[in-house]
């Protein structure tokens, strides 16, 4: 059942969909800090996005995209760049007065205000988001997989139930279970590792 | 109350702000709208797939279809109960597990891991597991909808037991009040709004984890409806399901929310870090609790 292989599937389409949700979603987060009125405008919309049930969304691409690789990046990105955009807003916020202060003080462009201070001191803050960006991207893309029959463990999954094999079932379950922990744990260390506390 | 012109110029300002941030919604909202009506007036005129995109108003009378239909009260009566049970069921077992998680550390450290472990993996997947053992019918979506419910609450549930504020059982304990009263008057006051923001979150991603199921392998539910909606065809329908639901969720979410508050606004400081321990519950900071 090459599970090998299918697992090189998903991590394709999860690295496709987080490199456009980061994309996108950094971006837009600081353009929702630099803006306040809009950042408090979409701040309850995007909340309430992110806890809306998006997976419910797959039939719609299916329509437009058919039973693809962009339907499975489609539906990872979404709900991957909710939590990105919401934590980059929130990390940019965070910034403490006093370094922007001594950036104001050196008389530094806008420039190197975000590149030399904003930004490193948010990214503990916006990996958070990235962090929590990539599991649900990649839960929602084996999710689908195993909807609509298509693409890497999500369609080994559904495969080996209608083919009676109860094994091969239990196995690639176990091994979609291996690689979430498996990121889990991963980002759970880099995250650590960013987090001067 | 606005008696000198500085406070009368401050509050002028912040309606303005307001004002500018409720157009902005508005336009957003108007600029959505056109952008999709676009969208549809390219399909209909044969640029994009037609029927792809319908215009809102065929949705609208979608809708309207749909909340006079008998079929639909059905299907979106499977679906309740699915979730209501699922939800109980799923979220009593995480409440009660939680709490023992969180007065016994030995408790807590066998079996973190392996909760954290299977919390982030996508519970449907489980699903062939629950269809062997249940069967198609119902009952596997009540079980779906159960273990859905399930992680979210006993992670915020084990979390608020050890963030209970240590001044608060201390005065219970220099009270000397016996187990059962501390039970009564300290922990369950303290644990209520942690246990509410469990449940907030475990009834969002149960709505999930049932109509996901339902997707893939049923006789009757919304996601049932859904599904059938979108092997026939009919787009429009489809749409107005998938925003019907949306709203369902929003409506439960909102409640649970405005339920949350008025528990906040009566025993506020009951954690040590009532902040933080928000934050990472409703957040997710912590952890991922996945549909």
């Amino acid at each position: 059942m090459d599970l090998i292989g299918n697992f090189f599937v998903t991590l394709a389409m999860t690295g496709a969909a987080t490199l456009l949700a980061l994309a996108i979603g950094i971006p837009f987060g600081y353009f929702l800090y630099s803006n306040t009125r809009y950042g408090i405008a979409y701040e309850g919309w995007l909340a309430a996005a992110f806890a809306a049930p998006t997976v419910l969304l797959y039939p719609l691409f299916l329509v437009i995209f058919g039973r693809s690789h962009a339907t499975l990046i489609a539906m990872g990105f979404i709900p991957g760049a909710i939590p990105i955009i919401i934590q980059t807003r929130q990390g940019l916020l965070g910034v403490s007065r006093t370094l922007l202060n001594v950036g104001r003080s050196f008389n530094i462009s806008d420039r190197d205000m975000f590149w030399k201070i904003q930004l490193p001191s948010a990214v503990p803050t916006i990996f958070t988001g990235i962090r929590i960006g990539v599991m649900y991207t990649l839960v929602n893309i084996v999710a689908i997989e195993y909807l609509i029959d298509f693409g890497g463990l999500g369609r080994i999954v559904s495969e080996m139930y209608f083919r009676f094999d109860t094994p091969g079932t239990y196995a690639s379950i176990i091994a979609v279970v291996f690689v979430s922990v498996f990121f889990y744990w991963g980002f759970g260390r880099i995250e650590k590792w960013l987090r001067p506390v | 109350m606005a008696q000198t012109g500085v406070i009368q110029a401050a509050s002028v300002d912040k309606t303005s702000v307001e004002a500018s941030i409720s157009r902005i919604r508005l336009i957003t909202l108007i600029g959505l709208i056109a952008a999709w009506e676009c969208l549809a007036l390219l399909g209909s005129i044969g640029v994009l797939y037609n029927d792809v995109v319908p215009s809102a108003w065929k949705i609208a009378v979608a809708i309207y279809g749909e909340l006079v239909s008998a079929a639909f009260y059905r299907d979106l009566g499977i679906t309740f109960a699915e979730h209501i049970v699922g939800f109980i069921v799923g979220s009593a077992i995480a409440i009660f597990l939680g709490i023992a998680m969180g007065t016994n550390p030995l408790l807590r450290k066998a079996l973190e891991p392996y909760l954290n472990a299977i919390g982030s993996t996508p519970k449907i997947i489980f699903l062939p597991i629950l269809f062997l053992m249940f069967g198609t019918g119902i009952e596997s979506k009540m079980a779906k909808g159960a273990m859905s419910a399930f992680f979210p609450v006993v992670f915020t549930t084990a979390l608020g037991m050890l963030l209970i504020n240590p001044v608060l059982i201390r005065v219970g304990k220099s009270f000397n009040l016996s187990k059962s009263q501390m039970i009564r008057k300290i922990y369950i006051p303290a644990m209520v709004n942690p246990i509410i923001t469990g449940l907030r979150l475990g009834m969002a991603i149960t709505v999930i984890g049932v109509l996901v199921a339902e997707l893939k392998f049923a006789d009757g539910g919304l996601g049932y409806r859904l599904g059938i909606y979108y092997e026939q065809f009919r787009i429009a329908p489809m749409y107005a399901i998938i925003l019907i639901i949306f709203a369902l969720a929003a409506a439960a979410n909102v409640g649970m929310t405005r339920l949350q508050d008025r528990v906040n606004r009566h025993m506020a400081p009951t954690t040590a870090k009532g902040k933080k321990a928000r934050a990472s519950a409703s957040g997710g900071l912590g952890v991922v609790a996945t549909n």
